[in-house]
């Protein structure tokens, strides 16, 4: 390769991790203000010691959790100009608005409340707490709104018009760009991605505690309203999917040929291809098992529907199918996992043995981490699936570039590797002590630094705030 | 005709100033740091700022986003030139943002914890200088491009600015604790506002003469005559902000130092404006040049009108809940 080849591998790998990296924060943390708004606002109802010590609990990890979120984010918002600098010009005018929305509109709501949320119990009452995490919930919701549309937009872009100096520049109605065709499915798909990622980690830790102690109560509650997450928002998700999947047919088709193994075009109707090596040199899936016809009667509701193939793409507009394919597989193998614990925990619930099936719970606890694996697979789908393009079928990637050395970003893509392993990998760490410890009937602030209980803890300061 | 260009010049002058005035003291307090007494001392000071840093830190996100949005050829162009710099400050906001949290969850390393608070917030704020004075030196613009190497950062002058941007950052912290804090703390923060001031002063003296010499535009702007006698009134001004903020001082006042080292940033960033004004990449590329097209900043006016106001009430109202004195036992 030569040296401005490397460049951009090296600026694509280099997006790919950081942004990885920071999207586990956030796909945590928009179910969690969300689920700790319903902690707080079930105590403010039924004033139940319980949901306060729940919500100091879970406020304690949501502050580790948030404050990598925010770190990893000011990359993000920074990478697109050191590292894609071309796309930036070219785009800017259309996504520089949305983006600069996200920030008016969530980011200062989210960081304006987070200080009232995090250290003013005793100092704003209740109430005014109470609409603190929601300021924060909300915002983490309209957040993921605006970058939802952004990235929306580069995979369906619309309402645009090139200018005379090569910008993409807003047509006549914003409605049109930001609701783009889209939007709409990988919002809906992405949320209920976030909420079911939390609920798997609440969950995990409830049957971790409830393997140990199947009596405690924080225990208890929290495995119940997890398990009613997975058994309502799995189904939801799965058929969320589906629609997100067939949209994705009309508007990048090679991106689902490349999910389904589809190299030839299936003129009497495709087969679905469930595993198989795919062989991008010979065009063909090696050791497919497949079930004929089954991918025409989900894609287009018809046995026979002729399906085309990558054969019918041009070589320089096909995308990776390793990655997509794979990626696609561990996303809905894992979905499906996941609707059958929410099905497993409403046999559990209608034999009343939630809180004493052991086995139930180990399995919650394997399920811990997969809302993540999940979301990171189902975005290296529809991000790889784009390829080669960053504005779907405008602009290519190889164009989108900033005019770097390659060393220079070999020694960023260095840095930011050793220093997220560190810092993050120590904060993951952190988390899982946390997590560890069972949630306890007068759930203390923090109790491993008693400096803090002593003093303003910027932990919970809910220490006048006790219910219980 | 009300020109958008420029309306959206100041909004993002704006968000600079907002974020000068409101991270500044709290990566001021990081520098800090490692010179306040492990214990308490060292916990009210990062008490000071937990509520409120991940706020203020927004600002620098509002100002590189609304540039994108506003200027996107300007941002094009800006942060690859700066690039080496930029990378910097993100790893050390990373480091510095979450050692707020991961001191108090790790007791047994919090002493590194705290050597990570300070080394990220002296890397940001160094790499922020650093930035200022690769901007003002000159960048090779190619182009809708930024052509030149990844080293062409580095030079004397931008590394001043670097050193001038952690002795302003250092002293904001230290009147930011002058004004929160009590007993011993206070009376060494106090201490170091004392000696920072002049530092700063010297750095300002520095900085604005090396400045004059870069470009002819910055010399002619600031020297010629009738010119002079409105640009004359900035150093002028700068003096008699110094006398107030050692007489704040000497009265031993809480929260008056603390603002009359706010207005000798904003002095410094009026001649900064003065100098560049109305280039968003300095002798290179006009607002006019980089600006977006008129659609993209009508829609972004009507969000930014309506909520910066928004903002900064309940950013108000943040402060305001915690107001006073930390002191030991959390805010009184």
């Amino acid at each position: 390769m030569i040296e401005q080849e490397w460049a951009i591998v090296l600026a694509r790998a280099q997006f790919a991790f950081t942004v990885s990296f920071h999207f586990l924060f956030p796909a945590f943390t928009i179910g969690l203000a969300s689920f700790l708004a319903v902690l707080e606002g079930l105590w403010l109802k039924t004033d139940e010691g319980v949901y306060a010590n729940l919500y100091r609990y879970w406020l304690k990890i949501f502050a580790v959790v948030f404050a990598m979120g925010v770190v990893s984010g000011i990359v993000m918002s920074y990478q697109f100009g050191t590292n894609w600098s071309v796309f930036s010009d070219k785009a800017g005018p259309i996504i520089g608005p949305l983006m600069a929305y996200e920030v008016l509109t969530a980011f200062f709501l989210e960081a304006g409340f987070l200080g009232v949320m995090l250290f003013g119990m005793n100092k704003v009452g209740r109430k005014l707490h109470f609409v603190a995490t929601l300021a924060v919930a909300v915002g983490t919701f309209i957040s993921a709104f605006w970058i939802l549309s952004v990235n929306s937009w580069m995979q369906t872009p619309v309402g645009y018009e090139i200018a005379a100096n090569g910008q993409f520049v807003p047509g006549e109605s914003w409605m049109t760009i930001i609701f783009n065709p889209s939007f709409p499915y990988r919002l809906v798909h992405t949320l209920l991605a976030a909420y079911l990622t939390t609920a798997f980690i609440v969950g995990a830790v409830g049957g971790w505690h409830l393997l140990r102690d199947r009596t405690n109560p924080g225990a208890r509650k929290m495995f119940s309203m997890a398990m009613w997450m997975a058994t309502i928002v799995a189904p939801l998700q799965i058929l969320a999917g589906d629609f997100h999947g067939l949209n994705t047919l009309e508007h990048q088709p090679a991106k689902v040929m490349a999910m389904e193994g589809h190299y030839q075009s299936h003129p009497e109707g495709a087969p679905l291809i469930l595993f198989g090596i795919p062989n991008s040199a010979q065009g063909r899936v090696d050791y497919a098992i497949e079930i004929p016809k089954a991918s025409s009667l989900i894609l287009k509701h018809d046995l026979n529907a002729p399906m085309t193939g990558l054969d019918t793409i041009s070589k320089a507009d096909q995308p990776p199918v390793g990655i997509v394919f794979w990626a696609f597989r561990i996303m809905v193998g894992i979905g499906f996992a996941m609707l059958g614990i929410g099905l497993w925990s409403l046999l559990a619930r209608a034999r009343k043995r939630l809180f004493d099936w052991s086995w139930l719970h180990r399995f919650a606890v394997v399920m811990g981490p997969s809302g993540l694996i999940a979301v990171l697979a189902g975005w290296a789908v529809t991000e790889v699936g784009r390829q080669p393009f960053t504005v779907y079928g405008v602009l290519r990637t190889v164009d989108s570039a900033s005019p770097l050395d390659a060393p220079a970003v070999a020694a960023s893509f260095l840095a930011f590797i050793v220093v997220y392993f560190s810092v993050f990998g120590m904060g993951i760490w952190y988390l899982l002590r946390l997590m560890k410890k069972p949630p306890e009937a007068h759930e203390p602030p923090l109790s491993d630094a008693p400096i803090r209980t002593a003093g303003l803890t910027p932990a919970p300061a809910v220490l006048e705030g006790d219910p219980a | 005709m009300i020109d958008l260009t420029v309306i959206w010049a100041a909004i993002i002058g704006f968000a600079i100033v907002a974020y000068v005035v409101m991270d500044g003291f709290d990566l001021g307090i990081g520098i800090l740091f490692p010179l306040f007494k492990v214990g308490k001392d060292r916990d009210t000071a990062m008490n000071s700022i937990a509520p409120v840093w991940d706020g203020n830190e927004t600002w620098l996100v509002m100002g590189v986003g609304g540039l994108l949005a506003a200027f996107p050829l300007a941002y094009a162009i800006i942060l690859p030139a700066l690039y080496a710099p930029m990378i910097a400050m993100l790893l050390g906001l990373v480091f510095r943002g979450v050692a707020f949290e991961f001191r108090w969850r790790d007791p047994v390393h919090r002493a590194f914890w705290d050597k990570a608070f300070t080394a990220g917030s002296v890397i940001a704020t160094f790499a922020q200088g650093i930035a200022l004075g690769a901007l003002l030196q000159g960048i090779t613009v190619k182009g809708r491009s930024y052509a030149g190497g990844w080293w062409e950062w580095l030079s004397p002058f931008s590394i001043l600015t670097g050193f001038g941007l952690l002795v302003g950052y250092a002293l904001l912290g230290a009147c930011w604790l002058n004004w929160k804090t009590e007993d011993g703390l206070q009376r060494q923060a106090v201490t170091y506002a004392g000696r920072l001031g002049i530092a700063l002063l010297l750095m300002i003296g520095a900085i604005s003469l090396a400045t004059l010499t870069l470009e002819a535009q910055f010399a002619q702007r600031w020297l010629t005559f009738p010119g002079v006698l409105a640009t004359a009134q900035v150093p002028l001004a700068t003096m008699l902000v110094t006398f107030l903020f050692y007489r704040s001082l000497r009265l031993k006042k809480d929260a008056q130092p603390f603002f009359w080292a706010l207005a000798l940033f904003g002095l410094c960033l009026i001649g900064l404006g003065v100098s560049i004004w109305p280039d968003v990449i300095p002798a290179r590329v006009t607002i006019w040049e980089a600006a977006a097209p008129h659609r993209s900043q009508v829609f972004m006016l009507v969000g930014a009108s309506i909520m910066v106001p928004i903002i900064l009430a309940y950013t108000a109202w943040s402060y305001w809940v915690f107001r006073g004195k930390v002191g030991h036992d959390g805010y009184h």
